[in-house]
């Protein structure tokens, strides 16, 4: 057998043995622990010792989603962050990018993630999406419709949803806060 | 002088069975190693000592155990986790038909031992984090011939996990062998020493995604239908039903959906295996590929076993696509790996030190230069600046001693900004 560690090896490398704390469990908090949230973002940890599922709360603070509190889960597994985190909207909400099962269209949750983005772009890049709903990458398609066809009809739409209201016979969450 | 000839399966051991192999085994030549016993030193630790471990007795792995049991490996574990499937028959050589529905790990070692006289092969049906360290620590060297990335990231952080300064039978040579269709690589990695597993992540193409409403809208592709069966109708249907992609009645299900999807849309190709592929991510395997790969870590097995001749350093890669290629280079091992690199540092402090006064010495180093620490260690959370909750949660751990949290000689994972990915710190009490 060769003789490998009777190779020239320096003390820093022989001092390197490293914790048993995942890639995926140091790099998710390094994620969170930097974080800096505008005061329109949240998140909840119903397990405290548990860092990969958590949920983002977003109440945005301009645009015609203004009022609403839209709650989003995380859960992220131990190839993060060579997976991207998979998020939901775990309410029924009326969006042209959220489906009725809450599946989000964002681009950086799928095709264009990247191990260097991290939790904080995901979460900007939902409450863009609060900001500019998109008529562009429907997954209600209903509402982008209505969006690309009355913008005015859409943003009533959007306020009676979020009462609680029914549009087109779809029965929504209530997410006023 | 006489020659050797292939023996048959029939005999009971062959004659001159390693005449070859002792070629090479008995004279040393000018790429030697220095270490190198030539004739009976170097047999003796091959055939009586060398405990070898293989792990996945898929394509690469039933190529891989032929080719150690044939160069003179006697004591070989395998791992496997899978059953024999009928399409496995067409490229993993040591599996039959009336094989099919029964553990790979164990039909491969029973064929290996029929075939090679003397050899001893031991197989474990079950997956590789069933084991602990003290499994590992009994071999001395691991060859992967495994097709999942996580899998491989598990056995590589636990290999550099395992080394032990003070030990130098902890460090064990692990060597990869992967294939993709026309392409491949093995290397060797020296877990601590050389690049890992884990350095080379960003290396691995891409897997494929569509945009979810692509898939939701407008599909092209029969890919298209599958992924709307399995990414968006399965949740939808299923609810909180997890998935198996290894579960045929599953795959079933999301070809017969994507199939009807694909009507709608008259889009053409939606098969089983197709189905199964994209679920799976399968990428179809050659035969060849997992030859020449499998005969490449095996060779570098070999040369590590008896340090007959220099091995390789550290990554070759095969590309097969358009003529063969290969192309051999040192990978770098990375500052910023998250499993072989970054610093550990040794910081000594009293027994009584609060963990407020530990982040304010770490803050106040110049050597480390950091700003707002995040401290953990694998089980407890001992301090985060952020998100609001975790912080106050953490809060009060800041007044506790780090002698109440952490042992001596506990390592601790610091995050912050300032730092490009993580310090481990070693604790000792004065
Ligand atoms: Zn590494």
């Amino acid at each position: 057998m060769i003789k490998i560690w009777s190779m020239k090896k320096n003390e820093d490398a022989a001092a390197k043995k490293k914790p048993k704390t995942s890639a995926a469990q140091i790099r998710v908090q390094k994620d969170l622990t930097e974080l800096e949230l505008p005061s329109t973002m949240k998140t909840n940890f119903p397990d405290l010792a548990d860092l990969l599922n958590f949920t983002l709360t977003i109440t945005p603070d301009e645009g015609m989603y203004k009022g609403g509190a839209f709650n989003f889960s995380f859960n992220i597994n131990t190839n993060y962050p060579h997976e991207p985190p998979k998020v939901k909207c775990t309410q029924t909400i009326y969006h042209p990018n959220i489906d009725l099962e809450g599946n989000v269209c964002l681009n950086i949750l799928r095709e264009d993630w990247k191990p260097v983005l991290n939790l904080n772009s995901v979460m900007v890049g939902l409450q863009y999406l609060f900001l500019e709903p998109n008529a562009d990458d429907p997954l209600n398609k209903e509402a982008a419709e209505e969006l690309r066809r009355n913008r005015e009809h859409f943003i009533y739409n959007v306020k009676h949803a979020m009462r609680g209201g029914n549009v087109k016979g779809v029965q929504y969450d209530k997410v006023l806060v | 002088m006489s020659i050797a000839v292939n023996g048959d399966a029939s005999s009971s051991g062959w004659q001159n069975q390693y005449y070859h192999v002792d070629q090479v085994l008995d004279r040393p030549g000018p790429r030697t190693d220095p270490s190198f016993l030539a004739g009976d030193g170097v047999k003796d630790f091959l055939r009586n000592q060398c405990k070898i471990l293989v792990i996945g007795a898929g394509g690469l792995g039933c190529e891989i155990l032929a080719n150690l049991a044939l160069s003179g490996f006697k004591d070989i574990h395998v791992i496997d986790m899978d059953t024999i499937d009928i399409s496995n028959l067409n490229r993993q050589f040591l599996f039959r038909q009336k094989d099919v529905g029964k553990p790979k790990a164990t039909v491969a070692a029973e064929f290996v031992m029929n075939r090679v006289p003397g050899v001893k092969v031991t197989p474990f049906y079950g997956k590789i984090q069933d084991k602990d360290e003290d499994y590992y620590m009994q071999f001395n060297l691991v060859i992967c011939g495994l097709d999942s990335v996580e899998a491989r990231r598990w056995i590589n952080a636990t290999l550099v996990n395992m080394v032990d300064p003070e030990n130098p039978e902890s460090l064990k040579p692990l060597i990869d062998g992967g294939t993709e269709g026309f392409k491949g690589q093995a290397r060797v990695i020296l877990p601590t020493i050389t690049s890992c597993y884990e350095c080379s992540l960003d290396m691995l193409n891409k897997q494929t995604a569509f945009p979810i409403c692509t898939i939701a809208n407008t599909p092209r592709l029969p890919e298209h239908c599958i992924e709307w069966a399995s990414v968006l109708e399965w949740p939808r249907v299923f609810k909180d039903k997890k998935m198996d992609t290894d579960d045929p009645e599953h795959i079933n299900w999301l070809y017969n959906t994507a199939s009807k999807r694909a009507r709608e849309f008259n889009i053409e190709g939606v098969t089983w295996s197709l189905t199964q592929g994209v679920v799976k991510n399968i990428i179809p395997a050659i035969a060849s590929t997992n030859a020449i790969i499998a005969a490449s870590c095996c060779n570098e097995a070999f040369k590590i076993a008896t340090s007959s001749a220099a091995y390789l350093n550290n990554y070759f890669m095969l590309i097969g696509t358009e003529g063969v290629y290969s192309y051999t280079f040192e990978h770098e091992k990375r500052d910023d790996c998250p499993v072989c690199g970054g610093q550990t540092m040794d910081i000594t402090i009293s027994r009584d030190w609060t963990v407020d006064r530990l982040i304010e010495m770490l803050v106040e180093r110049q050597d480390i230069q950091i700003k707002k620490p995040s401290l953990s260690t694998p089980t407890t959370h001992i301090y985060f600046q952020a998100p609001p909750q975790l912080e106050e949660a953490t809060r009060p751990n800041l007044e506790k001693k780090v002698s109440e949290l952490v042992d001596d000689g506990g390592e601790m994972t610091v995050t912050a900004t300032t730092l490009p990915f993580s310090l481990s710190i070693r604790i000792k009490y004065t």
